[in-house]
C-alpha cells in the first residue's frame, strides 16, 4: 500500500492514472478545484478498490495555501510516498502575445505553482527519506514554437527545475519523474483537430504506473515521442527560425 | 466535423462530435435549437448513434456506489462493461447480462436494452436495471425505475437514446464463484435437430449456436450449440487478454463465398465428437471477437450490415428454413451466424427480444444484399417476427412500424417528457420517428 497525493486530481490524465493506483488498493489524497467532481471521484477510487480517498479543495493559483494543503495530505494519510502533480492549462498562444497579463497566468498556472508544490514536496520527502514526486511536463517545454511557446516556457522551466530537484535529492534517495507526454485527447484540447499522433489519458496513465514502478527519471509518453523531439531539438536554430511549427 | 460511423461501417458521415465532460455542458448544449443524439463507444451497427450532432458520453465515467452485499451497482453511463468485469470479476461479481463485446457502455447497454446468451433465463439487460438517472430535453433531471416515472423508464429502456441521455444507472450485479466458465459443445447436423437440442437444454445458464448458414438441403442448419455453466471453483481473475489489432481493411474479394464455405465446413468438423466439454475463461466464452481489436475491417472499405430478427416460437422453425434456404440460395454467406433461443419478452416499447428464435448474419455491404434483406424483411413480417435496432441500418419505416406495435405509445411518452425536437438519429429519422 503506498500513500498517494494527487494536485489536479479531476484533469484527465490525473484521473486515469488514479484509477490504476486505485486498484492496487492504495491510499489516496486528491486536491482539486471543482468539489462536486473531486468528491464524486473519491467514492469511485473506493468503488476501484483504494484503501481511501480524501480530499481538499483549492485552487492551486492561490500559492499561499500550497504548504497546509501538503501537511493536512500528509496528516490525513500519515505520510506521502508519491505525489502526482498534474494540474494545468492551455492558454489561448494568441491572445498571451497581446497580452502580457495573459501570459503571466499562464505562467503562474503552468510553472509557478508547480515549482512552489514541488519545492514543499521536496522538503517533505527530505525529511520523510522517501518519496517519489511526480510531474506532468510536455513535450512542448522541449523547444520554443510558434504556435504554443507561453505554454511550452512554462514546462520547460518545470522540466529544468525538476532536473535541478532530482539532482538534489539523489543522494537521499527521493526519486523525481518528468513525464512529458505528446498530444493528448482530453477536455483540455477538446476543440483540436485530432490526428494521429494523439494518444489518450488511458494510454499516457499506463505509461506514468510503469514509469513509477519502475523508476525512470524522464517518460515521454507515448514512447515515440522521445525519437521525435530528439530530431525536434537537433534542428540548428537558424533553421528551426524559418519554420511553421 | 469529423467522419463517424456505427461498428458495421455503414453508412459514414460527417458529423459534429463533443465530448461533454460535466453534466452542465450537456444541459447547456440541450438549450440550443437542433437535435442529437448521445453515443458511447459506437458499437451499435447501423445508424442508431448517428446524426449531425452527437454527444459522446466518454468522460461519464465514474462509479457512483456499491453495495457488496446485494451486488447492486451504480454507476456513470459512460462505464463501459470491460470496465466493471475488471474491478469486480476479481472480486466475485459478474454482470447478469452481457452481449457479445465487453466494449460497451452502460448507457449503450440500456438504450439498446442488449441481451446475451442467457436471454432464455434472465431476459435482457435493463431487466437488471433498477433505476435510471436521466436529462430530459427540456433540461430537467430526472429519476426513472419501475416505480418512478414507469412509463419513462419503459421507453429509455430500448429507446436507443430518443428519450433523453442516460446519466447513471444502477443494476444489480450477479455473484460468482469463479471466473470460468464450463463450456459443452454439441453438433447439430440439421436445424431439427438444433432445435430439439435448444429445447433440451433450456435449463442451461448460457446457451448459443454458431450455424452454418451456407448448408443446404439435408444438412440446412447445420450448428455447433455452445452451453455455458460458471464453475464453483477455481480462480477469480479479470486478466486483460491478449488482443489481437486488425490494422488494415481486408480486401474485399477475400471473403466470398468459397472461402466461408471451406471455413464453415472446417469449423464444424473440427469437432471429433458430438459432445465436449472444456473449461475456459470468460473472456472466451463470451467474448470471443473481442480478441480482434477492430474486427469490422474484416468486411474492407465499404462496411457490412449486420441483420438480426427474431421469429416467434409457434411456426418459427418454419420462417427458419425459409430464410436459411433464401441466403443459401443466394450464395452469400454470412461469416459469422449466430442462433438462439429467446425467453419471454419484456414491457418496454421498443426492446427486440420475443420468446422464439433469434439468428444473427452479417453481410458484406453492396447493392444485391439491400435487395436480398428486403426479401427477408418480407419473411420475417410474414412470420410475426422483428428486426433488431441496434444493429439495424437499412430497416424500411413501414417494416419499423408493423413490428414494432407500440411505437406509438413510444412517440406520446417522448412528446410527453420534451424529447421532440431534442433527440433524433439517422436511425430515428428513417424509422419515421419524430
Amino acid at each position: 500500500m503506498k500513500k498517494i497525493l494527487i494536485f489536479g486530481a479531476t484533469s484527465a490524465i490525473a484521473e486515469a492514472t488514479a484509477r490504476l493506483w486505485a486498484q492496487d488498493g492504495n491510499r489516496m489524497f486528491l486536491v482539486a478545484r471543482d468539489a462536486e467532481r473531486v468528491e464524486e471521484q473519491c467514492k469511485d477510487l473506493v468503488i476501484r478498490g483504494a484503501e481511501s480517498a480524501r480530499h481538499t479543495v483549492l485552487d492551486l493559483n492561490d500559492f499561499e495555501r500550497h504548504k497546509e494543503a501538503i501537511k493536512q495530505a500528509a496528516q490525513a494519510m500519515q505520510g506521502v510516498d508519491i505525489a502526482l502533480i498534474a494540474h494545468g492549462t492551455l492558454g489561448d498562444q494568441k491572445a498571451c502575445e497581446q497580452s502580457f497579463e495573459r501570459t503571466l497566468k499562464e505562467l503562474n498556472t503552468n510553472a509557478i505553482s508547480v515549482i512552489s508544490l514541488s519545492t514543499h514536496l521536496a522538503n517533505l520527502f527530505e525529511q520523510q527519506k522517501n518519496g517519489t514526486l511526480v510531474v506532468i511536463s510536455s513535450v512542448a517545454g522541449d523547444r520554443g514554437r510558434q504556435s504554443n511557446y507561453v505554454y511550452g516556457t512554462a514546462k520547460g522551466m518545470v522540466t529544468l527545475f525538476l532536473q535541478g530537484v532530482r539532482n538534489r535529492l539523489h543522494p537521499s534517495g527521493i526519486r523525481v519523474i518528468t513525464i512529458k507526454p505528446g498530444m493528448v485527447d482530453t477536455p483540455m484540447t477538446s476543440s483540436f483537430r485530432k490526428g494521429a499522433l494523439w494518444s489518450t489519458p488511458e494510454t499516457i496513465a499506463r505509461d506514468i504506473y510503469r514509469g513509477v514502478a519502475t523508476g525512470k527519471d524522464i517518460i515521454y509518453t507515448p514512447g515515440y515521442w522521445k525519437p521525435i523531439m530528439k530530431i525536434i531539438k537537433s534542428i540548428p536554430e537558424s533553421i528551426f527560425k524559418k519554420m511553421a511549427l | 466535423m469529423m467522419e463517424i460511423s456505427g461498428w458495421g461501417r455503414y453508412p459514414r458521415i460527417a458529423a459534429e462530435v463533443w465530448r461533454p465532460y460535466s453534466i452542465e455542458q450537456i444541459t447547456h448544449s440541450l438549450r440550443s435549437k437542433g437535435t442529437q443524439i448521445a453515443r458511447g463507444l459506437g458499437r451499435s451497427y447501423g445508424d442508431s448513434a448517428l446524426a449531425s450532432r452527437v454527444s459522446e458520453i466518454h468522460y461519464l465515467d465514474h462509479f457512483i456506489e456499491f453495495d457488496a452485499h446485494t451486488g447492486f451497482l451504480s454507476c456513470a453511463a459512460g462505464v463501459s462493461l470491460d470496465t466493471i468485469l475488471q474491478v469486480f470479476v476479481p472480486r466475485g461479481w459478474f454482470l447478469p447480462v452481457t452481449p457479445g463485446t465487453r466494449f460497451v457502455t452502460i448507457g449503450g447497454a440500456i438504450a439498446s436494452d442488449v441481451h446475451g446468451k442467457n436471454h432464455h433465463k434472465e431476459g435482457t439487460f435493463s431487466q437488471h436495471v433498477s433505476h435510471i438517472d436521466m436529462l430530459l430535453g427540456n433540461g430537467e433531471r430526472v429519476g426513472a425505475s419501475r416505480t418512478e416515472n414507469p412509463l419513462l423508464f419503459k421507453a429509455t429502456c430500448g429507446g436507443m437514446g430518443l428519450t433523453g441521455i442516460i446519466l447513471a444507472a444502477t443494476l444489480k450485479l450477479k455473484p460468482i464463484r469463479s471466473s470460468e466458465i464450463i463450456q459443452t459443445t454439441i453438433k447439430a447436423p440439421n436445424l431439427d435437430r438444433i432445435h430439439e437440442e435448444f429445447e433440451m437444454h433450456s435449463g442451461a445458464s448460457y446457451s448459443v449456436a454458431w450455424i452454418d448458414c451456407l448448408a443446404r438441403g439435408k444438412q440446412l442448419g447445420r450448428s455447433l450449440l455452445m452451453l455455458g455453466e460458471h464453475a464453483v471453483d477455481g480462480e477469480l481473475r479479470a486478466p486483460i487478454p491478449p488482443q489481437l489489432p486488425m490494422p488494415f481493411d481486408l480486401p474485399p474479394f477475400i471473403l466470398n463465398r468459397s472461402s466461408v464455405k471451406t471455413f464453415n465446413a472446417f469449423y464444424y468438423n473440427q469437432m471429433r465428437h458430438t459432445h465436449t466439454m472444456h473449461r475456459v475463461s470468460y473472456y472466451s466464452f463470451f467474448y470471443p471477437l473481442d480478441r480482434i481489436t477492430d474486427w469490422n475491417r474484416l468486411y474492407g472499405r465499404p462496411g457490412f450490415l449486420q441483420y438480426q430478427f427474431v421469429l416467434p416460437k409457434q411456426d418459427g422453425l418454419r420462417g427458419l428454413r425459409t430464410v436459411l434456404e433464401t441466403i443459401a440460395q443466394t450464395g452469400r454467406g454470412s461469416f459469422l451466424a449466430v442462433l438462439k433461443a429467446f425467453g419471454p419478452s419484456n414491457p418496454n416499447y421498443l426492446s427486440f427480444p420475443q420468446e422464439g428464435y433469434t439468428l444473427a448474419l452479417d453481410f458484406k455491404t453492396g447493392p444485391s444484399v439491400f435487395k436480398l434483406l428486403d426479401t427477408l424483411d418480407r419473411i420475417v413480417l410474414d412470420h410475426g417476427g422483428r428486426l433488431y435496432l441496434a444493429k439495424d441500418a437499412r430497416m424500411k419505416e413501414a417494416t419499423f412500424k408493423a413490428s414494432y406495435p407500440h411505437w406509438r405509445t413510444f412517440e406520446e411518452i417522448r412528446a410527453r417528457y420534451h424529447a421532440l425536437g431534442k433527440f433524433a438519429s439517422l436511425q430515428s429519422q428513417r424509422l419515421g420517428l419524430q
